[in-house]
């Protein structure tokens, strides 16, 4: 028996580089050893990207992209179809959990110092998936035909037109119609289960590939291919598999609790995840009395409100994501680990992480002067972070009175 | 017999860089005309620039102060009777507001005057915000305080981002929506009649 699959594998390997890969991205994929609970995330993303690529094809089966069914069609998903409560939720669900693993993900890299040189690419491939991943759970929104998915659509797609010339143009373009309508919804359904995911698989395959070249960097953010041992494997590496796809199994166990406990126990989690208005069918005479975006947009919608002005809001809100994409040349300081950095820094990301969260909170709230004046103070201190982070790099490293970098990674 | 051969090389190499500019340039034109009619295809199709035949709605029953909502393409358009008071506020409030004599807004010309309207009693606007398309709420003088809206003279408030309008549709100032709302084109049929997308005869 043995010795016919060894004969197998060698078939393959003649003709695909099986053991290869297998190799080259797991079984001797060094990995520094000091990994903490923040390395759990880049795994579960992937996790949650197959929970939504399977329960995604499921619900195309049942579901009508059809502004007269659509809304019927999901409501029959939930009530009529065989145990299609449970994939509707697993999807719906999963949306969420998707941006609480990359935004924590995310942070962990900004604290380790992940995006600086040599993967500065892997950050930005990173960042084309946060993109991707914001148009996919924008456009999915829509489909259901509530009335959120329908205002919520008005407003994103109205966004456009506050470009000077072209504005309008470009979101009639968008829409295929004057007004939220059957063409927009039937084109964000292909984009939304075939353009977007296919984009977002191949930007996975980068990302990981682009880390695999440099090697993952490490809650110390010393590079682990500094120091090799005499047979050429890095004294601080260990292989991939089988260490760290144990660790990670123990983070899908409990990613999996906790997840199956809001699918089946509070899968609208209060309205956060799925929004009471989006329970009444699209009306386009009327808007809900207030709408707020899902919980995932709301810092950049806060941040969109803050300002007095269309334009101005716009182009706020979105610097407020370009400025992610160029922070390993914005933040130039050598060290990485946020262990190393002075008490300055650790001020700074806290502060930075403190506006996101009450940014994220106002999005949610209704505008009213006062929390439009809050929102605006907020706004400042969250692009206030990255502003911090470039003046630094041009004084000398050691003024933020940083701690040594160790040669070898501590435990 | 070396030097013969790279000079001919040399000579290749020019025409070869030429035949590959000249490739690309060609192929490229052909992507972009390959492109267009994959991006025209998302233009509003031939039915969809169809679907704009005038509504017709009958004012005779809307009292002082009430709204009427009808669908004109797809979007909602309101009707609101003003009262004597509603009117003489329009006038006072001028300067709070960002476009006082809609200069910058969109509207026929025969509705370019202080109420916006052919006639001052009835104001006809789309009821769709002017900074990111949602529909304003119709909140009457009275009401002002269930929004925060202080010193409230009657008016739209956008519950989306916080706009105002007032009962003209003009846009206050130190909001987010840029101009007033949009009035369509509409004329009276009778008295009580009224036909929103088609212009009074002889207007301009």
């Amino acid at each position: 028996m043995k010795a016919l699959l060894t004969a197998g594998l060698e078939w393959i390997d003649a003709r695909f580089p099986l053991t290869k890969m297998w190799n080259e991205h797991l079984a001797q994929y060094y990995a520094p050893k000091n990994f903490n609970f923040w390395y759990y995330f880049g795994s579960l993303a992937l996790l949650v990207l197959v929970i939504q690529i399977v329960t995604g094809i499921f619900l195309t089966m049942n579901y009508k992209p059809d502004s007269a069914l659509a809304f019927a069609s999901v409501e029959y998903i939930m009530r009529d179809v065989e145990w299609g409560w449970l994939i509707r939720y697993m999807h719906s669900t999963g949306a969420s959990f998707f941006f609480i693993v990359v935004y924590l993900h995310i942070l962990r890299g900004m604290m380790y110092g992940s995006y600086k040189k040599p993967r500065e690419l892997i950050w930005i491939f990173g960042m084309f998936i946060y993109f991707c991943l914001m148009a996919e759970a924008f456009m999915g929104y829509l489909l259901p035909w509530g009335q959120m998915s329908y205002w919520g659509a008005q407003v994103i797609i109205s966004l456009f037109s506050a470009i000077p010339a072209i504005g309008e143009d470009l979101s009639t373009w968008i829409r295929g119609d004057y007004v939220i309508a059957d063409a927009t919804l039937n084109r964000f359904f292909a984009l939304h289960v075939v353009a977007v995911p296919v984009a977002l698989l191949g930007l996975v395959v980068m990302h990981i590939i682009a880390l695999h070249e440099v090697g993952s960097n490490n809650p110390d953010g010393v590079e682990i291919k500094k120091v090799k041992g005499p047979d050429g494997k890095p004294l601080d590496g260990i292989p991939f598999h089988p260490y760290y796809t144990v660790k990670d199994i123990v983070g899908v166990a409990v990613f999996g609790i906790i997840f199956s406990f809001v699918v089946f126990f509070t899968p609208e989690m209060g309205g956060y995840f799925l929004e009471p208005p989006n329970f009444v069918p699209a009306d386009p005479m009327k808007t809900p009395a207030h709408i707020a975006p899902v919980w995932y947009f709301t810092p950049f919608y806060a941040m969109l409100r803050a300002v007095p002005s269309k334009l101005g809001g716009v182009i706020v809100m979105g610097l407020a994501i370009f400025v992610l994409f160029i922070l390993p040349w914005i933040d130039r300081t050598p060290i990485k680990s946020v262990r190393y950095r002075g008490l300055l820094f650790k001020f700074a990301l806290f502060i930075f992480i403190i506006s996101f969260i009450i940014l994220s909170w106002l999005g949610t709230q209704p505008a009213t002067q006062t929390l439009t004046r809050l929102a605006q103070v907020f706004t400042i201190l969250y692009f206030g972070y990255f502003v911090f982070l470039g003046v630094m790099s041009f004084i000398s490293p050691n003024w933020d009175n940083v701690k040594p970098v160790p040669e070898r990674v501590t435990s | 017999m070396l030097n013969q051969l790279s000079k001919i090389f040399q000579k290749d190499k020019g025409r070869r860089r030429f035949l590959t500019a000249a490739t690309t340039v060609v192929g490229g034109v052909g992507v972009a005309f390959a492109a267009y009619p994959f991006l025209a295809y998302w233009q509003p199709s031939a039915k969809a620039q169809a679907a704009g035949a005038p509504v017709e709605a009958d004012i005779s029953r809307l009292e002082p102060g009430q709204r009427l909502t009808l669908e004109w393409r797809g979007k909602p358009v309101w009707i609101v009777r003003r009262s004597k008071e509603n009117l003489q506020d329009l006038a006072a409030i001028g300067g709070q507001l960002r476009d006082p004599n809609s200069e910058a807004s969109k509207q026929p010309n025969y509705a370019v005057n202080e109420g916006r309207s052919l006639k001052p009693e009835y104001f006809i606007a789309v009821g769709i915000c002017t900074h990111l398309g949602c529909s304003p709420l119709y909140v009457g003088r009275e009401e002002g305080a269930a929004h925060n809206l202080t010193d409230w003279k009657g008016g739209f408030f956008c519950p989306c981002h916080g706009s105002r309008f007032d009962l003209a549709g003009r846009v206050y100032q130190d909001v987010p929506a840029p101009f007033n709302l949009e009035v369509p084109p509409y004329s009276y049929l009778s008295e009580t009649v009224v036909m929103v997308g088609v212009d009074p005869k002889g207007a301009v």
